[in-house]
């Protein structure tokens, strides 16, 4: 049954492709006999649909618009990781307490102690984690789309190395997919996933870096190749009328029988490059802050962030059970050291103060520069009678919840600008920002800069 | 050491260093997916990465195909322009902002995001209408421009109608 239904198929297969072939022959010179072997074993009993290379017919699918969506996700996607590991560093894991996501220690190699300097580092990492991530996302789906007929390809496996290159794509499509997603979801605090997120997002970026660090071995040689192809200058100059479908190519990018364009390669590289400009251009101003902030109509902490008063905020009091006796005459900040310290919010009024204008960035990309006031964290050190900590534990009254509490690091301590905050833009610290006092550190991720702070205790080198 | 090489090449396909490379691939992978496990975390991680396959492989990207298809097939067959790409970017772009933003444009994360944030979401929603109609007046505009233009080129000379571009071209 099967020996008689394969025969002519393959028969008519190769047919096809030979006055494909025949027609491309001038364009695409020795590609052809390949594109004839692909067409012939492809035929063996293929399913219908999409497995079948008719299938795919668009005309603008082929080798040098995947190599140009590659190359541009290849020079973004590095930078993703590179701020989404510092970002990782930033935390200063090392420290006790405060590693999210313990575990695969050669993984940490890349650690160092997240400095002071310059105090926007860690706000403009964030900014461009964030509103990289939201511009290459169009670029991710149309490689995606681009390379889509690949998944179908029958038969499904020629051989254990293509079995297992396959088995590597599917960390590189799951894995840039499942970032996406995790992060997208994360900056809208919609936290439907079933795991921590600062572990998924972390561990899938390692198990996405795998597999992209091959594809990338891989198939960079395939890509230059792609590339010059075509040439860009000339692409960028060819509209819709004078549109032609690549050359056939041996990885069966390009479609066996193209329809007629109904776009150019101009409109649709200008398509994806125009949303990856909008979705980036209506979420940035939460990042940069000022009046720019009134352009971001799709971010977390843009548009609506704005008013009089005004000025984004992280966890409010009421989610973080913060309660009026809590914040009222009877609160007291316990600065523990060589010796105990139990101070009123008047008593931290009349020590000496410092103002210092400083950013204030969270790991979901938006920030904002305020003016703070309060006392320098070396100061509250002093007087627990300890001239240099080598860290120092913050803690909130919060209850519960992440972050509650957090250590410092003893170049944090140490900076002269990192205080524990009692004033915000010359007023009283408002409830949601962390009334009585809360700490800000030069350059570190807004979760450790602790609010609602009621415990300091400081370290001495032993 | 060259036979083995070539013996390798036979039964696997590729050269040892594509294999070798292939199997230091997965074992970082496997590394990093251990810590997942330690956290206890890795059937939800497990689950969503199929997701995310699945999801976009064999539902976005059909549900848009399929879309732009029975977009095209239901478009005028003879436009003096046609009209195809004038849909695509509006709706396109509207739907890639509700894509991205839908847990604030549909109040799907108003609880969590109103506790951090101190925020509604019921502004997302105008939001996302005022862009997307902006998007296609922008276009409709857009459209009117080329169809006068077209209109005046095409109309003086009557032997020019026969080069006319075909549908969907």
């Amino acid at each position: 049954m099967r020996g008689k239904s394969v025969l002519p198929k393959i028969t008519s297969a190769i047919l096809v492709a030979r006055s494909a072939a025949a027609g491309a022959a001038h364009l695409a010179g020795d590609a052809v006999s390949q594109v004839v072997v692909v067409a012939r074993e492809a035929a063996v009993r293929q399913p219908p649909g999409p497995f079948r290379p008719a299938f795919w017919r668009s005309p603008l699918r082929g080798r040098w618009l995947t190599s140009v969506l590659g190359l541009i996700l290849l020079a973004g996607l590095p930078v993703l990781a590179i701020t989404g590991f510092l970002s990782y560093v930033s935390y200063d894991p090392r420290l006790h307490g405060n590693d999210e996501t313990p575990g695969a220690n050669w993984l940490k190699f890349f650690f160092f102690s997240w400095p002071t300097h310059p105090a926007w580092l860690y706000r403009v990492n964030q900014g461009v984690h964030v509103t990289l991530g939201l511009a290459l996302l169009p670029f991710v789906l149309a490689k995606l789309w681009s390379v889509l007929p690949k998944l179908f390809s029958w038969p499904p496996v020629r051989s254990p190395a293509q079995a297992l290159e396959r088995l590597s794509l599917a960390m590189v499509v799951g894995g840039v997919l499942f970032e996406f997603v995790t992060g997208i979801l994360n900056i809208q605090d919609y936290y439907v996933f079933p795991f921590s997120f600062y572990t998924a997002h972390l561990y899938g970026a390692w198990v996405f870096i795998a597999g992209l660090v091959i594809h990338v071995a891989l198939k960079f040689p395939k890509m230059v190749a792609g590339l010059r192809s075509r040439s860009l200058r000339r692409e960028l100059r060819t509209p819709l009328a004078a549109t032609e479908p690549e050359a056939p190519d041996p990885f069966g990018l390009r479609a066996a029988d193209p329809a007629p364009p109904t776009v150019s390669r101009r409109g649709l590289l200008l398509a994806v490059g125009g949303a990856s400009v909008l979705l980036a251009a209506l979420a940035v101003g939460q990042s940069i802050g000022g009046w720019t902030r009134r352009t971001a109509l799709f971010a977390p902490r843009g548009l609506s962030a704005v008013g009089p008063g005004k000025l984004p905020v992280n966890h409010t009091a009421a989610a973080a059970k913060i309660t009026a006796a809590d914040v009222g005459p009877a609160y007291r900040l316990v600065v523990t050291g060589r010796q105990t310290v139990s101070l009123t919010r008047h008593q931290l009024m009349a020590l000496p103060q410092r103002t210092a204008v400083l950013p204030l960035a969270c790991v979901e990309g938006w920030s904002y520069s305020a003016t703070w006031t309060g006392v320098p964290l070396a100061e509250l050190a002093r007087l627990a009678g300890i001239t240099r900590p080598v860290s120092a534990l913050v803690e909130s009254m919060q209850q519960a919840g992440s972050f509650r509490r957090v250590t410092l690091s003893a170049g944090q301590v140490a900076d002269p600008r990192s205080m524990l905050a009692l004033c915000l833009n010359g007023a009283d610290l408002p409830p949601d920002h962390g009334y009585p006092a809360r700490t800000i550190i030069p350059a570190a991720p807004g979760v450790h800069n602790t609010k609602w702070v009621n415990k300091i205790t400081f370290l001495a080198e032993q | 050491m060259k036979y083995l090489s070539r013996a390798i090449r036979a039964w696997y396909g590729a050269s040892p260093l594509h294999l070798l490379a292939l199997l230091a691939a997965f074992a970082l992978a496997g590394y990093a997916v251990r810590a997942v496990v330690a956290a206890h975390q890795w059937r939800g991680f497990a689950l969503w990465f199929a997701l995310a396959i699945i999801g976009h492989d064999l539902l976005l990207f059909p549900l848009y195909s399929v879309a732009d298809l029975s977009a095209r097939r239901f478009l005028p067959t003879r436009p003096l322009v046609p009209v195809i790409n004038y849909l695509r970017v509006p709706a396109g772009f509207a739907l890639l902002l509700l894509m991205v933003w839908f847990p604030l444009i549909l109040g799907l994360s108003a609880t969590t995001y109103g506790r951090a944030s101190g925020l509604g979401t019921g502004s997302y929603l105008w939001r996302w209408l005022a862009v997307t109609g902006v998007m296609f007046a922008l276009s409709a505009l857009a459209y009117a421009i080329a169809l006068r233009r077209a209109a005046k080129r095409e109309v003086p000379p009557a032997r020019m109608r026969s080069s006319r571009r075909d549908p969907g071209a």
